[in-house]
């Protein structure tokens, strides 16, 4: 996976040689250890920057909504889906995109590193299949396969969907994952404890947020939560008011989200509001047969009436 | 809703068309009662907040 990044390169510098796109969008190393940001190489001499490794979980479809120019985007197998959603829903043109590929083996956790290691982490090296991270008086090493994103570890689509150029060739797709676990033993719980599990959930949360800013499917000019006229959700910590929102976040992203992990790894008190998005995903598998983003020709269940909809829940 | 911890019940649906004045009353008098008998639903209530 580190070679990726030379290709990469090459890749961009070509295309914007070229002339083929007028932007690439890519990552770049962050200011801090394992925070990659987002980079936009708009000339050749942006291009050196360019990086990868397994900190570049961010979903950098988020960053094509109602472009007009040409761009190449660099996408991972979540990112590709959410580049089709993209497509399907009118917010960017395919004829606009040149799609680097990157087959992914998944993104780590920078939370399960820094909690297994003593103080700051100031360096962090990366080979194949290991991680080592520095900070003052002490190194660490980790297998990357322990320290994964949750949805990077259950990810059954792991090589993009849709793709012009290829960094590298497809990796295996994991086999025989159970993607819902978690799912069900919140379906297992009563009434009760399913309102006191989601209470403690949101608990820590502080509205910031930035589970909404960091996910691609939340492109509306002005969120729910920002109108005022009307005002559909008061804006304090009220654990209602909160619930409110996380609760028709994920409901306005039911059928289009590819669990790509942004909210969660974007969350700065680290709540997994995934669960929320899960349970949707669950249901439109279950109802629909339905997983989003595999395919530009395809209309979304939301979208489109089927003579057999389920509507049992119609009395 | 129910998947969030509201109780199965409180959230009904039902398909009725505008010519249906008596299927209209029968869900309403039916929706009623089966709230009425899971009492009222405090979870969503307001709390002033809590200072110290």
């Amino acid at each position: 996976m580190l070679s990726y990044a030379e290709k990469i390169r090459e890749i961009a510098g070509r295309l914007l040689t070229s002339g083929a796109v007028e932007m690439i969008i890519g990552f770049r190393r962050g200011t801090i250890p394992m925070m990659n940001e987002p980079h936009f190489a708009k000339t050749p001499a942006d291009v050196p920057k360019l990086v990868w490794d397994s900190h570049c979980g961010i979903n950098l479809a988020n960053y094509l909504t109602d472009r007009k120019e040409k761009i190449g985007i660099v996408a991972k197998g979540c990112d590709s889906r959410n580049i089709v959603t993209h497509i399907i829903e009118n917010k960017i043109k395919r004829e606009q995109l040149v799609v680097i590929g990157v087959p992914c083996r998944g993104m780590v956790d920078k939370r399960k590193i820094a909690l297994k290691c003593p103080g700051e982490i100031t360096e962090v090296v990366e080979t194949e299949t290991g991680i080592t991270a520095r900070g003052n008086g002490f190194s660490q090493d980790f297998d990357k396969q322990d320290v994964l994103q949750h949805n990077c570890s259950l990810c059954i689509h792991r090589n993009p969907v849709i793709h012009d150029e290829l960094v590298a060739p497809p990796v295996e797709e994991q086999k025989g994952i159970d993607r819902y676990t978690d799912v069900r033993a919140i379906e297992a719980m009563s009434p009760e404890q399913r309102w006191k599990y989601f209470e403690d959930l949101l608990a820590p949360c502080v509205r910031c947020y930035a589970c909404r800013n960091a996910c691609p499917l939340c492109y509306c000019p002005t969120c729910f939560v920002d109108e005022s006229r009307p005002q559909w959700v008061g804006k304090g910590q009220d654990a209602s008011d909160v619930r409110t929102f996380h609760f028709l976040r994920a409901y306005h992203c039911a059928g289009r989200c590819t669990d790509c992990g942004s909210c969660e790894r974007s969350c700065p008190v680290g709540i997994n509001m995934r669960v929320f998005t899960k349970k949707l995903e669950k249901d439109c598998l279950d109802l629909f047969g339905w997983e989003a983003g595999l395919s530009p020709d395809v209309r979304p269940p939301l979208d489109v009436y089927r003579p057999n909809d389920p509507n049992d829940f119609i009395k | 809703m129910e998947h969030m911890g509201i109780e199965p019940g409180r959230l009904q649906f039902s398909w009725i068309s505008s010519a249906e004045s008596t299927k209209f009353v029968e869900v309403v008098t039916q929706v009623t009662n089966a709230i009425k008998a899971l009492g009222p639903n405090s979870d969503f209530t307001k709390k002033l907040a809590e200072v110290a």
